[in-house]
């Protein structure tokens, strides 16, 4: 139980998405100019990153690790297709976003309503095909440890686009140098906060 | 979204090829050159970030993704616009994916086979190229719309302008940050015996984005039509 929490904090704060990886940009900063959509796309992608992650461990897990097919037959443990990996997870992002786009508006009208439009820009998030990559590449051990790790990602992604966009309200006020409005002035307060988000880095769980 | 500005910032762009229109003619020069500058994908257009971030440590890498994303961008904007009137337009994106990530593999197999150490360093950096924005972006703004030629060389155009800011950047940060230019020393011995030291920030992630930042500001302060409103 100890080491889920430890796992959930860990991708929340010192693997932060976006301060630590850089992963879900192109979002962050076209949809981070008011609050209200920010929190609409970053449930979206919490959502979405949930669902996706554990799907495609299972897929790494009995499909594509070397070796991965033995439960079919034992004469296929020579066999590794993880180089079908980038494809495979892209096509179950895709299929699992219309999936839930579909689900959503029939069974939550309301949801739909708030998360609707965000729903097809996250099937080019890199925030989700990263964490499907490195769930590939941290070697999960069990199906739970992969879903809290998506969840984590995703609250982290949530976290991160949340400050951005109040800064960015506030900002407004600002006398922004004028060639630094806009992108530029997002990009250094992006890099600051991911400066002071260095500073959980040193934290052992 | 930032698609969709740049659709209406050039509609002449959207005439369709005529067979007496010069490969090289001033219209289809203008595609190769202006991402390059003014209309960037990562400073103007915001496409394409995440990756342009994390792997500008050092010059190597960052060439190296960037000839990556040149490779899969000509390619895949030539397939989908040969592609273009057979995509039914509800499933568009799912193809786009998997010709995008088709390419990726590719490519990731070739630096697997011939170049194996900057391949692990760029680890799934070379896989998030197929969500990259910018390659999504242009297929999307323009392959979709346009011919074989015209596509290859607006997807060869903006490959460039990412490689370009992807360059500057990853120069300034193993310039600073390590002294070195592709591994070579640079900043001579003597320097560091006045009392010069590297400045280890420029190692750390949060750097490539204040470095981004400030090329904006050296763009936009020459450029000023690209001055936001606020």
């Amino acid at each position: 139980m100890e080491n889920y929490l430890n796992l959930f904090v860990k991708s929340i704060f010192i693997e932060n998405m976006i301060f630590a990886y850089f992963l879900g940009m192109c979002s962050y900063l076209a949809v981070s100019k008011t609050v209200k959509t920010a929190v609409g796309l970053g449930f979206a992608v919490i959502f979405v990153l949930a669902i996706t992650v554990p799907i495609n461990f299972l897929l790494d897990t009995y499909l594509l690790r070397p070796g991965a097919l033995q439960w079919l037959d034992p004469s296929y443990t020579e066999i590794d297709l993880s180089f079908l990996s980038f494809i495979m997870f892209i096509a179950v992002i895709a299929s699992m976003v219309q999936l839930v786009e579909m689900i959503v508006e029939r069974f939550a009208p309301a949801l739909y309503g708030a998360l609707g439009i965000f729903l097809p820009l996250i099937a080019v998030n890199c925030a989700i095909l990263g964490g499907s990559l490195f769930m590939q590449q941290k070697d999960f051990s069990g199906l739970a440890e992969s879903a809290i790790y998506g969840l984590g990602s995703g609250v982290g992604w949530l976290l991160a686009i949340l400050a951005i966009a109040a800064i960015r309200e506030k900002i407004i006020y600002s006398n922004v140098p004028a060639p630094l409005r806009g992108l530029g002035i997002t990009f250094i307060i992006t890099g600051l906060m991911a400066l002071g988000f260095m500073s959980f880095m040193g934290i052992k769980l | 979204m930032a698609d969709k500005k740049t659709n209406s910032k050039k509609p002449t762009l959207f005439f369709l090829n005529k067979e007496s229109e010069p490969l090289f003619s001033k219209k289809n020069r203008v595609l190769l050159t202006d991402p390059l500058d003014d209309n960037n994908p990562i400073t103007v257009q915001v496409l394409g970030i995440c990756s342009a971030l994390a792997i500008t440590v050092q010059l190597k890498p960052a060439l190296v993704m960037s000839l990556s994303v040149v490779a899969v961008m000509g390619a895949s904007n030539v397939i989908i616009s040969l592609l273009r009137n057979l995509i039914p337009n509800r499933i568009r994106i799912i193809v786009q994916l998997v010709v995008v990530a088709s390419m990726v593999i590719l490519v990731d197999q070739i630096l697997r086979a011939y170049a194996y150490d900057v391949s692990k360093q760029l680890s799934i950096f070379i896989g998030l190229i197929i969500t990259n924005c910018i390659v999504m972006g242009r297929l999307e703004a323009f392959a979709l719309g346009n011919g074989v030629w015209k596509s290859f060389l607006d997807g060869i155009g903006n490959a460039a302008g990412y490689g370009f800011i992807l360059i500057v950047v990853a120069f300034f940060r193993e310039l600073f940050g390590s002294g070195k230019l592709f591994g070579f020393q640079i900043i001579p011995e003597s320097f560091y015996e006045m009392g010069y030291e590297n400045n280890g920030l420029m190692l750390l992630s949060p750097m490539a984005l204040i470095t981004v930042g400030i090329f904006i500001w050296i763009q936009r302060a020459r450029n000023r039509k690209l001055i936001e409103k606020n």
